[in-house]
């Protein structure tokens, strides 16, 4: 069983590395579905291990996004005079002060939304089901209005991200870049999630979801935990942002950055197709997702909406425990759920 | 004995309705009482004052020697003093394990240790008590999918993983059938014997409270009706009427 798992986890990785090679045309797709993968368990955090359906998550890849972006230019030339004039033309990043400036704008777009977490966390955690639900909703939009009105980050009319330095390789060194940088981010969520799901921090949030009453009469601070819980999240959704926001290279506030009619409401969806509240939910979740919707996209364009429409109604009804619960449900005993008919004699102590 | 609980003259108004009033009784260490009263009667309501799920309006409430009326659950929890529910709360998505895990007390807990490991040790203690209530070999099960009566002894294995000193039990035995009802009496005395801990229990069964208790309290409309040892109890006319009607 550890044989097989170590052998899984490392075709993964070996394809991982080795699918900007072996598919070149989909070098772009497979980094936007290594994002989607860090946006599906990052909001599992909450909706899934914690039972808080957060709606508002997007609001720290749109931080992250503009974190990124900001800082980038920022550490080198005035952020005003790049946002008014189309700064692009005008201030050109050397190849050192592009990576310069975006290791510190990727440390700072996780940085800061995992402080935005736990202030408004601190708040607002502390409504239950769909009182946070809903409070939530409003922090993204809320959110995208206010960037649409901040000039420094240029208002309704976005910004641009600094461009790929001339003088270093082409389009197809950037993208081979940015690849390998979704992949290690995914990676790394995913290796920090799976430890943390094993500690009393897991544990913690699987009983806050199950009974939060209980929880907190066996003296649990559950505040603290669900504060950290969104904070985790906060933190890798924001660094994700941040790469999108470079990947892309325009940030707009509504559309793509605090875009919750889209990525916020995709990472609930891939999260819940996936199965909730499992660790490899969201990551099969948000493949399967991704692949879809681009077939969506491709053989019924005009109709794509209507199709994933559909798909959401389907998931819904027929698997609302999603692919790894009904596995979970039709077949127990392979998650580890057996009556074990050995009987014990064991001593009865407390200490 | 000393006294652990003292509850000194408390009053609970929900609005109009008076839950409790200027109710005093003193628990001592290492005993069982009993608390009976007909429904609606303010039992549960004790309960919570006692443990903090809400303030009460006038009294105190003393444990362990510390003011514990205005605590917050948790830290009344830490301290020592633990409930069960009337109707049972497990973690219904974990397995049993899981859920006597979560329950131990963490020797620290900080914002540090959030991400402490789950020491080793704790699965074997675990898998000790849960053998004490018959629940050993179904460990591996998602709590909700157990029985109703098995929930409930899965709910006291894990208040006792907790190492409380003092136990506040609401209704154990009810909804549980008559054959592992002498099984939940057998455990409970054990429970207080050998883990030395003291328990407070609701109890509408007069069978199993007489049987267990050392000493009962008996409340009525909100006010305390009656107590002494179980003789006292079961003799006692105010008692009878207030169960069956007077005459």
């Amino acid at each position: 069983m550890r044989k097989n798992n170590l052998f899984i986890y490392g075709l993964i990785l070996v394809l991982g590395i080795a699918a900007p090679f072996l598919f070149p045309a989909y070098k772009l797709q497979i980094s936007f579905m290594w994002i989607l993968v860090v946006l599906a368990l990052t909001w599992d955090v909450q909706g899934g291990q914690m039972g808080y359906n957060s709606f508002g998550n997007i609001l720290f890849f749109g931080i992250g996004m503009y974190i990124c972006a900001g800082v980038q230019i920022g550490l080198f030339f005035p952020l005003a005079e790049w946002t008014a004039s189309g700064g692009e033309k005008t201030f050109i990043h050397t190849p050192s002060q592009y990576f310069q400036g975006l290791f510190v704008g990727l440390i700072l777009s996780g940085v800061v939304p995992a402080i935005v977490a736990a202030l408004i966390g601190y708040g607002i955690l502390g409504l239950r089901g769909q009182y946070f639900a809903i409070c939530t909703l409003g922090l993204g939009i809320a959110a995208g209005e206010i960037a649409s009105g901040i000039e420094l980050i240029g208002a309704g009319q976005g910004m641009t991200a600094p461009p790929w330095p001339k003088g270093i390789g082409g389009t197809e060194l950037r993208s081979q870049f940015f690849y390998y940088l979704c992949f290690v981010l995914m990676v790394v969520t995913f290796i920090f999630l799976k430890w943390a799901y094993q500690t009393r921090f897991g544990l913690v949030l699987n009983a806050i979801r199950d009974n939060e009453d209980k929880a907190e009469a066996m003296g649990i601070h559950t505040m603290r935990y669900k504060i950290i819980g969104w904070v985790v999240s906060a933190f890798f959704l924001g660094i994700a942002g941040g790469l999108m926001g470079s990947m892309i290279g325009y940030i707009e506030p509504v559309e793509i950055a605090f875009a919750g009619a889209t990525y916020g409401v995709f990472m609930v969806l891939m999260a819940i197709l996936g199965g909730k509240g499992t660790l490899w939910g969201p990551v099969i979740g948000a493949m399967a997702f991704h692949i879809l919707k681009e077939g969506f996209w491709t053989f019924f364009l005009g109709w794509q909406y209507v199709a994933l429409g559909a798909l959401i109604v389907i998931i819904v009804v027929f698997f609302p425990e999603g692919i790894m619960g009904s596995l979970r449900e039709k077949y127990p005993e392979r998650f580890g759920e057996v009556v074990d008919e050995a009987d014990r004699k064991a001593q009865v102590e407390l200490k | 004995m000393d006294k652990i609980l003292e509850v000194d003259k408390v009053y609970k108004y929900f609005g109009g309705v008076k839950a409790n009033e200027n109710i005093s009784l003193t628990v001592e260490e290492g005993s069982i009482v009993g608390l009976i009263g007909p429904n609606g009667s303010g039992k549960t309501t004790l309960f919570n004052s006692i443990v903090g799920t809400h303030p009460i309006d006038r009294g105190s409430i003393n444990f362990d020697g510390k003011e514990v009326s205005a605590l917050p659950v948790p830290v009344v929890a830490k301290l020592g003093l633990l409930r069960t529910f009337q109707q049972t709360r497990i973690y219904g998505k974990l397995n049993c394990v899981q859920n006597m895990l979560i329950s131990s007390k963490p020797e620290k807990d900080n914002i540090f240790t959030v991400f402490a490991k789950i020491p080793e040790e704790l699965t074997a203690k675990a898998g000790n008590l849960l053998n004490f209530v018959g629940l050993y070999q179904k460990r591996k099960l998602r709590a909700g999918d157990l029985s109703f009566g098995q929930q409930k002894l899965l709910e006291l294995a894990m208040a006792l993983m907790n190492e409380p000193k003092m136990l506040l039990l609401d209704e154990p035995t009810a909804g549980i059938n008559p054959t592992l009802i002498n099984g939940i009496i057998d455990r409970l005395i054990r429970v207080n014997k050998e883990f030395s801990i003291t328990l407070l229990v609701i109890e509408h069964n007069m069978r199993v409270i007489m049987n267990l208790a050392q000493k009962i309290f008996c409340l009525a409309h909100g006010k305390l009706l009656a107590e002494g040892t179980p003789e006292q109890i079961k003799n006692d006319k105010r008692v009878i009427d207030a169960y069956l009607g007077a005459q």
